[in-house]
């Protein structure tokens, strides 16, 4: 598999996936938050074809929907020590912007590369939230990234309202 | 009192008849520039109805949208996309210079303008419009495409070859000899590259300086640095227009985002005043008599840049049909020859108007029809909604 980056000045940076079953898969990340997905004409392989065009809030959905099970999956392996990876419990507390608020408003993926991969409210467990679960105060998000991912996500949830 | 109320009663009529006007140029899928140009020329002098009260509101308006145009165009672009595109098509560029400015030098003298006119028109046939080309890649789903970066860099080159431009074609209409010129293009790279550099490297400062919660606050402190930067390059001889582009280099992607999005609706209306003007200034009647070299020109720069976008496509491994969906996306002139041409009308070459006008009127509608009918025929009919990326003006 290769996936290959190429910027598009002015607009964004563009994917491109060759994927096992030999479609060619282009997403377009537009600088606004947007993006396009498409395939490639089997006859004019330079030619996209079929384009989808997503908002923001869309894009952060899609991602939620694709990465969120994933990397749940990861998650259960780590005791297999992923280097890079990291795990965080940050407490929503009260008074937190998004104390009340859907999930997907702190955009967690999308600003610091973490996934939130479940929500601990007392004693029960929300595995796999997704964007529009609400967070209450209290709740304690459990995350994996980056350690300086995590960092951001942190600061980021502790941001007051 | 009677006095502001014709000059309200003049401006209202205006933005209505350019809303209408955008409004049918949207329908047709094309850019709205062709179209208030058109409108502009039977308004004013020698036209159908004289705007003769909002005149000078008018002209002084056209300046301030010159340098916001010129703002967003810097601000489209940063450091690092401007330096890719160099290491990947720094000879595409060069062709593009070599295959477009030249004709419309050589042009500019048959048609008997001084060669500071020539000049001019040497950029006007050289620049094409990033506004309409952005804008067409997005509405024909063609951003995924992949003679695209191709045709993004050529745009982005030709972006900072204003910032050289410019600065020498103004030293050139002030009179100025060769030396003079070379000195002018020898500070405006310096600056550009000073500009670039502080970008990366004082950038967050530049940014703190601009940055706060309050939408009204940014538009004010970016419109203050504007004008102050903007009125600086035009006392030291260069253009406005130059300054103004160096401020949108030298801010950081994470402040240019913001300011984009604050500044758009602004420089929409400025950039319109702009295109408006330009058409006042024009003699209708002295478009007609013209309009035949223009054709030739047109179709001459319409071929040329085809070569380009052609070339630049090949260098990125990409077949025949791919390279000719670049070369007749880059077709359109636009905004940008607008400018150039509006710079030597100021200086006292009139006669640009007419032809840098019908030039533009023929090319900013000729190139998109020309593109679309390179995509494969179910493709063709109708524009889609608008797609993520740049918005024209």
């Amino acid at each position: 598999m290769d996936l290959e980056e190429t910027l598009l000045p002015g607009v964004g940076v563009r994917y491109r996936l060759r994927t096992r079953s030999g479609e060619v898969l282009a997403i377009v990340l537009g600088r606004e938050g947007g993006a396009e997905v498409a395939v490639y004409d089997r006859r004019d392989p330079d030619r996209a074809r079929g384009v989808l065009r997503l908002e923001p809030d869309e894009v952060d959905a899609v991602a939620e929907v694709l990465g969120a099970p994933r990397l749940t999956q990861r998650f259960a392996d780590l005791s297999r020590e992923v280097p890079g990876l990291e795990s965080g419990r940050f407490p929503i507390r009260e008074g937190s912007r998004f104390a009340g608020r859907p999930l997907g408003d702190t955009r967690a993926r999308t600003l610091t590369g973490c996934s939130i991969v479940a929500v601990v409210r007392d004693t029960d467990v929300v595995p796999s939230p997704g964007p529009g679960d609400l967070l209450h105060p209290g709740d304690v998000v459990v995350a994996i990234g980056s350690a300086r991912g995590l960092a951001d996500l942190e600061r980021r949830l502790d941001e007051p309202a | 009192m009677e006095h502001v109320a014709q000059l309200l009663l003049e401006l209202g009529l205006l933005f209505f008849g350019l809303s209408l006007i955008g409004l049918l140029a949207r329908r047709l899928g094309l850019s709205s520039v062709p179209f208030v140009l058109l409108s502009a020329l039977a308004l004013g002098e020698g036209g159908i109805a004289p705007l003769t009260t909002s005149e000078p509101f008018i002209e002084a308006a056209a300046e301030v949208g010159v340098v916001l145009l010129l703002l967003a165009l810097g601000l489209e672009f940063t450091a690092g996309e401007l330096f890719a595109s160099l290491r990947h098509h720094g000879p595409s560029g060069l062709v593009d210079l070599l295959l477009n400015a030249p004709p419309g030098f050589v042009a500019g003298l048959l048609l008997g303008l001084p060669w500071q006119g020539a000049l001019a028109l040497a950029g006007v046939t050289w620049i094409s419009s990033s506004g309409i080309v952005a804008r067409l890649l997005g509405d024909l789903g063609r951003l995924a495409n992949r003679e695209t970066p191709a045709v993004l860099s050529v745009l982005v080159l030709e972006d900072l070859a204003m910032a050289l431009f410019l600065p020498l074609l103004a030293v050139a209409l002030a009179g100025g000899g060769p030396a003079t010129a070379a000195a002018g293009v020898a500070l405006a790279a310096g600056a550009v590259g000073l500009a670039l550099l502080a970008a990366q490297r004082q950038g967050h400062r530049l940014g703190r300086l601009l940055a706060s919660d309050d939408d009204e606050q940014v538009l004010l402190r970016l419109m203050g640095l504007t004008l102050l930067v903007a009125g600086l390059a035009q006392a030291a001889g260069a253009s406005a227009a130059v300054g103004a582009f160096l401020v949108g280099l030298a801010l950081p992607a994470t402040v240019a985002d913001r300011a984009r999005a604050v500044l758009g609706p602004l420089r929409d209306l400025f950039a319109a005043i702009f295109f408006v003007a330009f058409g006042l200034s024009t003699d209708p009647g002295a478009v007609l008599p013209v309009l035949p070299a223009v054709l030739l020109l047109a179709l001459v720069t319409a071929a040329t840049k085809v070569a380009t976008g052609w070339f630049a496509a090949r260098r990125d491994q990409v077949a025949v049909p791919g390279r000719l969906r670049a070369g007749t996306a880059l077709v359109a002139r636009g905004e940008f020859s607008v400018v150039i041409a509006g710079l030597a009308v100021a200086a006292g070459i009139p006669e640009l108007g007419p032809v840098a006008t019908g030039y533009v009127l023929v090319l900013a509608v000729a190139g998109p029809v020309l593109t679309r009918f390179t995509e494969p025929r179910a493709q063709r009919a109708g524009p889609r909604p608008p797609a993520p990326g740049r918005t024209a003006p």
